[in-house]
Order: structure tokens, then C-alpha cells, then sequence
């Protein structure tokens, strides 16, 4: 199975123990697993700020870096979910466009680790209290897991990945999925309402005693540990690559 | 071109293609396996009262324990024994106490009451009425909306109207107060003729 | 941006963070009681499919519903017109008041109304309205316009509400208890009925199969008004059309559900033919719903029901206020349906947004809302209604984006500011830094990394 590692532009320059601890679990599900150095970004930033027609180069570049492998996955499911939807070639429609093959083989991490991968055992520790922020674009777009909103059955792949963790002990919080605030440009461009609704979100997570927020996006982190560090406080983010990559 | 003209021409040139319409059956046999016992749950959760009871007399009895014969009370029913005519002006019923009206039916979902004008006398009263008690037959009682408008098909009313519990609102920082501008109480009777004896709810 | 858009007034809202607080808490709540309600309804989603394919339909035979509503009310003695934009409305109900020698009118809610300004045209003419729904005549005592289609006052706390009463109904200064203000807003009110010869309310639903239309309130306004009134104008948008009767059966259980989580408004009430004696008239108006029509990224936006789940859900507008969204209906909806009426003013509005997703999941009619919102940012900035140095952020990005060695070499100096000249990134002029600190700087790159470890 040949997986090609797709690491989003800021967790590439700003978070790479998430790459690595990405590439590290994709080996041990026995992925062989390649990185085109000539990745840069999905778009999103662009296309989500009005600017969808400045983004063909990045498409271009995207499709040209992943069309050969098997799967593609990304340790973030808002960048995923971009390229699902938005993903198109400069020229050809439906089949004959290359972004057609590349939208249906990219997977976000956690759900290739349970709908491809099948894992149904982590070798891992990770003994603490921890809070899992339900990102937005993954949660409704992808659905890695239900949304309060709908009469419908409950189900997680996160919480499911992170229960096979050894010592770990996941909180209840009182809004279990309200959006933290980090809304791409939105989070400089309304930045008031931004920031209060990272406080917010921090402030569930303390009230119920978290150690460690994590979750499947890097940016919604960001956005609450730069809070978090703001208010000077004890509890630390990390991506759930890392949780699952954690020694066991 | 008249305006409406306009508008027509613009709408046509501008609808899309056609959708069907969906059926209406639900997925499921929905609603409880007691409509009447759900029907006065939600009814007194949403703060109005029920009353189970044997007959008109029963409705009778407790209507005249509750009110002094110095509060103006009207009927609309037939089987309270006295009746009310048409009025010539609405707002002569501003002083009404309690009005007392028979609707055609209830609904267990949320406990409202069909009534038409006919049964009302005026429009105005069931409205205007500080207090309003409606009576139904306990077997008269839906499970949900969808079947409320199974029976009433396409009867031919001027004015008709669900009534759920008394009037109200929570404008004020979410606070619920019962009586806002229509009736401070309301109140129904089902009358159970499957009932031996004067008992209520 | 101006002063006047979005970002600048949730700015100058937040600046109160505890009544941030309480607005976003007690909106939350409207949210969670709709939960309870809904969670009760095992067919719930497949009453909102339901419910939207019939919009579907709807919009899909506009025209010819239009025809059948007018065809069948003129048939049971209501009286028809149509208003093309919001002066033609304000002109119609103006004249009609007019030619009965009125000067006073009681009026239940209507979004529709606020919308046309007709407050503000009628009084210009001469003619007082008084806003009977509780919320509404507190707006409209304050001198404010609703921020909540549903719940108008919603931005007010008791105390704030117990003043105005003070001043203008004459209670104690002081008293804030709801259900004192309530009655202290009865009896005023109730003198208003009774006095006043024209009622004018708004629309639920129109049903095309037997020209009725339904009005829902839980105070009874809209009934003490009308069945009152010589006149009764009811004014409605033209998407507020149902097909057949038995539809009500679908949406008058998702209506309330979604907007306050009670399972049905105290009143539902269905007007099919005047009082004998009275004159019953309706206003349909289309001010650019024909035109939104035709947009085929926006035309579903025309589905809305005004039930308003979506604003109580969306965690922008709880913590930003009606007031900020400077249109008549706020909230996600709003956003999606005012960049049609004026793009320039309203073009802000879908940038007021995260895209969580909420919005569109909670709406009983299923409008892709939070798609919209993304597509109407596409246009706006299409039609050049983005900033300038936004664009010329966006151009350098893609420059940037497209380019994977200007990426590394961007990446490496970005990097090294932030660790070596972190007051060049830690200062006034970054807008991240105002509230967050910003992250720590890693030493390589992930693709440092990989070509170190791995290559």
C-alpha cells in the first residue's frame, strides 16, 4: 500500500513532530510510505477567504505531487476536506479531470486508521486526562464523528483510536461540539469573537479538568494554545498523532 | 406591466427544474400507545390544565366551583345547558372571565386543540377571554400534526386555529410567563364516556 | 473595513466580556432546549427531508403556486396584491390605511415589515404602529431594531427592559421581575386592541391548495389584532408558500421545535376568509426574492421557514449580537440572503462565519448554509467588493503557494523572525497577537526533517 504523506503547510513549518508522528504510525500499519518534497499547501487559506481562482496553481502543483500513489493522508481534516471538495484540474471534467482520482483516494489520518487500516489496537501510553476538541470540518464534513445537532446514533473514530490508549482518561465537556474559533483568515479578520471563542473553548476543557487538549487538526490547536500560553497555563495541546505515536 | 406581471415573469424565467414532491408517509409507525395520556402530559408541561371526566355535567360541576356567578362566563357548548348567541361587536366580550368552547379535537405531540369559528362565536373570544377551557372527547385525540390534518381534510372554515395551553411568552431574559396578550389559563376537559363514575384527572 | 461592518461591531461588543457571556449563554440555551425537543421526535431527520424537498418543489413551481394562492384567497373574499420591491409594499399598506381613514394600527411580528422599513415609512405619513408582540414594542419603545427575527429583545437583560417600561408604560422604577413587566405590557397593549381599527401581521405559511395562510404566535397578538380590526393586512414573502394544507402537518412540527424547542406555538392560527364585515387583505412581496431565485448557488436560501435554529446555534453570532450583522435578519440566514439585495453593503456578512457547519445541520428546511457562505465569498471578491490589501495578501500567498522553493525559503525566513525578532511578530500590528501567544518555532521543518532522516 503505498500512502503518500500530505503535511499541511503550517504544521510543515511550524509543528513537524505531527508529520513525523503521522509517518511513524503509518509505518507501524505497515504503510509504505513516501513524502514529495514538493508539497506546499491545499488552498484553503485562499479559496476559504473568497479566493478560489487564485488557487489553481496550488491545485496544479497538489495533483502533480500525489496522482501515483494509492492513498493519500493528511494529519488534518480541514485541509482534507478542502481537497475533497475543491480539488480541480486546470482542464477536463468528471473522469478525464486528474483531480477526480486524487479526491477519492485522500484520507484524513484518524479515519484511515479506522476505515482502511481497520486498527483495532494501539500500541501506546499515554496516562493522563485528556480533552478531545471536536474540529468542525472533519467532524461534519468528513464525519469522523456524529454531531450534536443531529437525531441520529452517537459514534467517534478519534474517541475510538484514543480509547486503545493505554492510561488515558478522556473528560466529558459541557459543549461537545462548538467550533473553537480558528476559522482560517476569520481568526485575524474577526478577531475579537475568535479569540473569545478559543477562551471559551479553553475554559470547558480547564472546568473539566484537561491535562492535554488534543485533536485531529493542528490549526484549531494553535489557535487554543496560543490562549493557553497566553494565560500561562499548565495544560499543553497535542495532535492525536502524537497521543497514538506515543511509546507505549 | 402591472407589478404582479413583473413579478410572474421574473419567477418563471428563474424557477428551476422541477423537483417532485415528497410522500408523506413517515418511516416509522410514529407517536405514543396513548395518545390521551401523552395529550395531557404535554399539556400541563406547557401550563395548561386537564381534566378527565365523565360527561357535560362533570365539566359543569367543576366550571361553577372555580368561578363566582359574579365573572361573566360564556358558552359555546350545547351541552353546558346554556349558549351564547352571535354578538354584534367583538369588542363587547372585553370583559369575558372564562369562555368555554367545544373543539373538534386534540393532539398528543403538543397538546393543542382544533377549533373552527363556528364553534367559537366570535373570532375574538377565544382570544380575548382572560380564561379559556375547551372540551373534547378523550377518544378525539391525534398523535401527531400529520394525522390533525388527515381530519380536517379540506374543511371549508373561515378562520380556524390550534390552541396550546394558555397564552404566553419568555421575551424577557428567556423567563416564561403564562398570559401574555390571549387567555392567563387554559384549561381542557375530555370527556371519557367510557367513565362510570364523576372522577377527574 | 469601515466602521460599520462586522468585525468592527462584534469588536465593540466584545469589549463587555461578561454580557458576551450572558447573550452567548442564554442563546445557547434556546439551542439546547431545541435539543430536548427534537431529540423527542424519532423521525425527526426524515421530517426535515421531507420538509425540504416540498420547498424544493415549491420553489421549483413558484409561479404557478403564486397563481393558485391568488386564485383561490380572491375566491374567499381576500383581497391580493403585490409589491415588487419594499416601497411598492410600504405604498400599498399606506394607501389602503389611507383610504379607511386610519391613523393608528396594531401590528404582530413580521420580519417582512422590517425588512420594508414600514415603521419608520408610516410614521413619516403620520400613522402610529405599535408593535404588539412583547419583544417588538420593547424594541420599539427603546428605539432599536429587533436583533433576533424570533426572540427580538433577546440582546436585553430584565433591568434594561424594567427602565424603558419605566419610562414609557409608567412601572416602578426598579421593578425588573418578568412577570410584572409582562402584565404591566398586557393591559397596555390590550387597550391598543381595543382601541385600533387596522391590524397588520405577518405570514408563517401560505398554503396554495385553499388560499389560507397561517399565523403563529405564542402571546396571541396576531389574533387579538386581527379579529379586532375593520382591516387586516397581512404582509408575506413570496417564498412563504406551501402547496397542499396537509404540509402544515410537516412544517408546524418543525417550526416551533427548531425555534424554542416547544413542540407547537400557543396559536396556530389559519385565515381563510374575512370576518363578515371586515377586510382582509394580503401584500405578497417579492423585494429580489425572484432575482435570488435565478441563482442557482443561492436559491435555496428561499426555503427559510424565519425559525431562526440556525442563529442560536452559530457561535459567531451568540457572541457578536444581532445588532452586528446591520441587515433586518441576522444571523447565518442573513448572511446568505442580504449580499443579494446589496452586495456592497452587505458584502462583510459571509465573512462572519468559521464554517463549522452548525448552521446547515440544524435548519429544518436542510439550506446549505454554511456552503453558501463560502460561495457568496467567492462572488463578493469576483464583483471587487474585497479589500485591496487583502487581495494583495491573497496574490502573494498564491505566489507563495505555488511556488515550492519561494515556500521553503518563505518558511525557513518566517521562522527565523519568529525566533530570533520575535518583537517583530509579537506586536500591536499583529492581529493574532492581540488575544494568543504565538507558537513555538520548531528548529527544521517537517520537510527539513524528512530530507535529513529519511531521503
Amino acid at each position: 500500500m503505498r500512502v503518500g504523506l500530505f503535511i499541511p503547510c503550517y504544521v510543515d513549518q511550524l509543528y513537524p513532530q505531527v508529520g513525523i508522528a503521522t509517518l511513524h504510525l503509518l509505518e507501524k500499519y505497515g504503510c509504505e510510505v513516501d513524502y514529495p518534497a514538493d508539497q506546499t499547501c491545499c488552498g484553503q487559506p485562499m479559496a476559504n477567504s473568497g479566493f478560489e481562482h487564485l488557487t489553481q496553481g496550488c491545485n496544479d502543483l497538489f495533483i502533480k505531487n500525489f496522482s501515483d500513489y494509492d492513498y493519500i493522508v493528511c494529519p488534518s481534516g480541514s485541509c482534507t476536506l478542502h481537497i475533497k471538495e475543491h480539488l480541480h484540474g486546470s482542464h477536463g471534467e468528471g473522469d478525464a479531470d486528474p483531480a477526480t482520482s486524487v479526491r477519492k483516494k485522500i484520507y484524513e489520518l484518524v479515519e484511515f486508521l479506522t476505515d482502511v487500516l481497520k486498527v483495532e489496537s494501539i500500541e501506546a501510553s499515554f496516562p493522563h486526562k485528556v480533552g478531545l476538541h471536536q474540529s468542525c470540518h472533519g467532524q461534519r464534513g468528513l464525519k469522523l464523528a456524529q454531531m450534536t445537532e443531529l437525531v441520529a446514533p452517537p459514534f467517534s473514530k478519534p474517541e475510538k483510536l484514543l480509547k486503545m490508549v493505554k492510561g488515558i482518561e478522556l473528560i466529558d465537556l459541557t459543549r461537545k461540539d462548538e467550533c473553537c474559533g480558528f476559522g482560517g483568515t476569520f481568526c485575524v479578520a474577526e478577531e475579537a469573537v475568535s479569540v473569545k471563542m478559543g477562551k471559551d473553548r479553553v475554559a470547558d476543557h480547564v472546568h473539566h479538568g484537561a491535562e492535554y487538549i488534543t485533536g485531529a487538526d493542528m490549526s484549531c490547536l494553535m489557535h487554543l494554545e496560543g490562549i493557553l500560553r497566553r494565560q500561562k497555563s499548565s495544560i499543553r495541546v497535542k495532535h492525536i498523532a502524537e497521543i497514538l505515536d506515543s511509546k507505549g | 406591466m402591472s407589478s404582479r406581471d413583473k413579478i410572474l415573469a421574473v419567477i418563471k424565467n428563474n424557477q428551476p427544474e422541477q423537483r417532485e414532491l415528497p410522500s408523506l408517509v413517515p418511516p416509522a409507525a410514529g407517536g405514543s400507545a396513548d395518545p390521551a395520556k401523552q395529550f395531557v402530559e404535554v399539556l400541563e408541561a406547557i401550563g395548561g390544565r386537564a381534566y378527565i371526566v365523565s360527561g357535560w355535567e362533570r365539566v359543569g360541576t367543576i366550571l361553577r366551583e372555580e368561578y363566582t356567578a359574579d365573572k361573566r362566563i360564556v358558552s359555546g357548548c350545547e351541552g353546558l345547558g346554556f349558549m351564547m348567541g352571535a354578538v354584534d361587536d367583538p369588542h363587547s366580550l372585553e370583559n369575558v372571565e372564562l369562555a368555554v368552547l367545544e373543539a373538534h379535537f386534540g393532539v398528543a405531540e403538543n397538546g393543542a386543540c382544533w377549533i373552527t369559528e363556528d364553534r367559537m362565536i366570535e373570532r375574538a373570544l377565544p382570544f380575548i377571554t382572560q380564561n379559556l377551557a375547551l372540551v373534547i372527547h378523550k377518544k378525539d385525540i391525534v398523535p401527531t400534526m400529520q394525522e390533525a390534518y388527515q381530519r380536517i381534510a379540506d374543511a371549508a372554515y373561515g378562520f380556524g386555529t390550534f390552541i396550546a395551553g394558555p397564552s404566553k411568552t419568555a421575551d424577557i431574559e428567556q423567563s416564561l410567563v403564562l398570559g401574555a396578550h390571549g387567555p392567563r389559563s387554559m384549561t381542557v376537559f375530555l370527556i371519557d364516556e367510557g367513565m362510570s363514575d364523576a372522577g377527574f384527572y | 473595513m469601515s466602521k460599520q461592518d462586522h468585525a468592527a461591531l462584534a469588536d465593540a461588543f466584545n469589549k463587555d466580556e461578561p454580557r458576551v457571556d450572558w447573550h452567548d449563554k442564554t442563546l445557547w440555551f434556546v439551542r439546547e432546549k431545541r435539543d430536548k425537543a427534537v431529540f423527542k421526535v424519532p423521525e425527526w431527520e426524515w421530517l426535515r427531508e421531507t420538509a425540504s424537498q416540498i420547498k424544493n418543489n415549491v420553489l421549483s413551481n413558484l409561479s404557478e403556486y403564486l397563481m393558485q394562492f391568488e386564485d383561490q384567497a380572491t375566491r374567499n373574499g381576500i383581497i391580493v396584491h403585490w409589491a415588487a420591491d419594499a416601497k411598492e409594499h410600504n405604498e400599498i399598506v399606506y394607501g389602503l390605511l389611507k383610504k379607511h381613514g386610519v391613523d393608528k394600527m396594531v401590528k404582530s411580528k413580521s420580519m417582512l415589515t422590517e425588512e420594508c422599513h414600514l415603521n419608520e415609512f408610516l410614521a413619516e405619513q403620520g400613522i402610529d404602529v405599535v408593535d404588539t408582540d412583547l419583544g417588538e414594542r420593547v424594541v420599539q419603545l427603546a428605539g432599536e431594531p429587533p436583533s433576533h427575527i424570533v426572540l427580538p429583545c433577546i440582546h436585553k437583560k430584565k433591568e434594561e427592559i424594567g427602565e424603558i417600561f419605566h419610562e414609557h408604560l409608567g412601572t416602578p422604577a426598579g421593578n425588573a421581575d418578568p412577570q410584572f413587566l409582562t402584565h404591566a405590557a398586557r393591559l397596555h397593549l390590550r387597550e391598543k386592541f381595543l382601541t385600533r381599527k387596522a391590524a397588520l401581521t405577518g405570514v408563517n405559511f401560505a398554503v396554495a391548495e385553499t388560499g389560507e395562510f397561517v399565523v403563529c404566535t405564542n402571546e396571541g397578538n396576531a389574533d387579538m389584532g386581527a379579529h379586532l380590526a375593520d382591516i387586516h393586512i397581512a404582509c408575506m414573502g413570496i417564498e412563504k408558500l406551501i402547496p397542499l394544507r396537509k404540509h402544515l402537518g410537516v412544517f408546524l412540527r418543525l417550526l416551533t421545535r427548531s425555534a424554542t424547542g416547544q413542540p407547537i406555538t400557543t396559536y396556530s392560527s389559519h385565515f381563510r376568509r374575512p370576518r363578515p364585515g371586515q377586510e382582509m387583505h394580503i401584500v405578497l412581496v417579492d423585494n429580489g426574492r425572484s432575482v435570488q431565485l435565478g441563482k442557482k448557488d443561492f436559491r435555496n436560501s428561499l426555503k427559510c421557514i424565519r425559525c431562526a435554529a440556525c442563529f442560536n446555534t452559530c457561535p459567531v453570532y451568540r457572541r457578536s449580537g444581532g445588532h452586528s450583522y446591520h441587515t433586518a435578519v441576522a444571523g447565518p440566514i442573513g448572511s446568505i440572503l442580504s449580499p443579494n439585495l446589496d452586495m456592497k453593503k452587505y458584502a462583510d456578512l459571509p465573512f462572519a462565519s468559521t464554517l463549522c457547519g452548525s448552521c446547515s445541520n440544524v435548519c429544518p428546511v436542510k439550506i446549505d448554509i454554511h456552503d453558501q457562505l463560502y460561495k457568496w465569498r467567492q462572488v463578493i471578491v469576483q464583483e471587487g467588493y474585497a479589500p485591496v490589501a487583502k487581495k494583495m495578501a491573497m496574490k502573494t500567498m498564491n505566489w507563495v503557494l505555488s511556488n515550492p522553493s519561494v515556500y521553503h525559503t518563505a518558511g525557513k525566513a518566517g521562522r527565523w523572525f519568529m525566533l530570533n525578532a520575535p518583537f517583530t511578530v509579537n506586536n500591536g500590528l499583529n492581529p493574532w497577537w492581540k488575544g494568543r501567544d504565538m507558537p513555538e518555532v520548531p528548529k527544521e521543518s517537517f520537510g527539513q526533517w524528512y530530507k535529513r532522516n529519511r531521503k
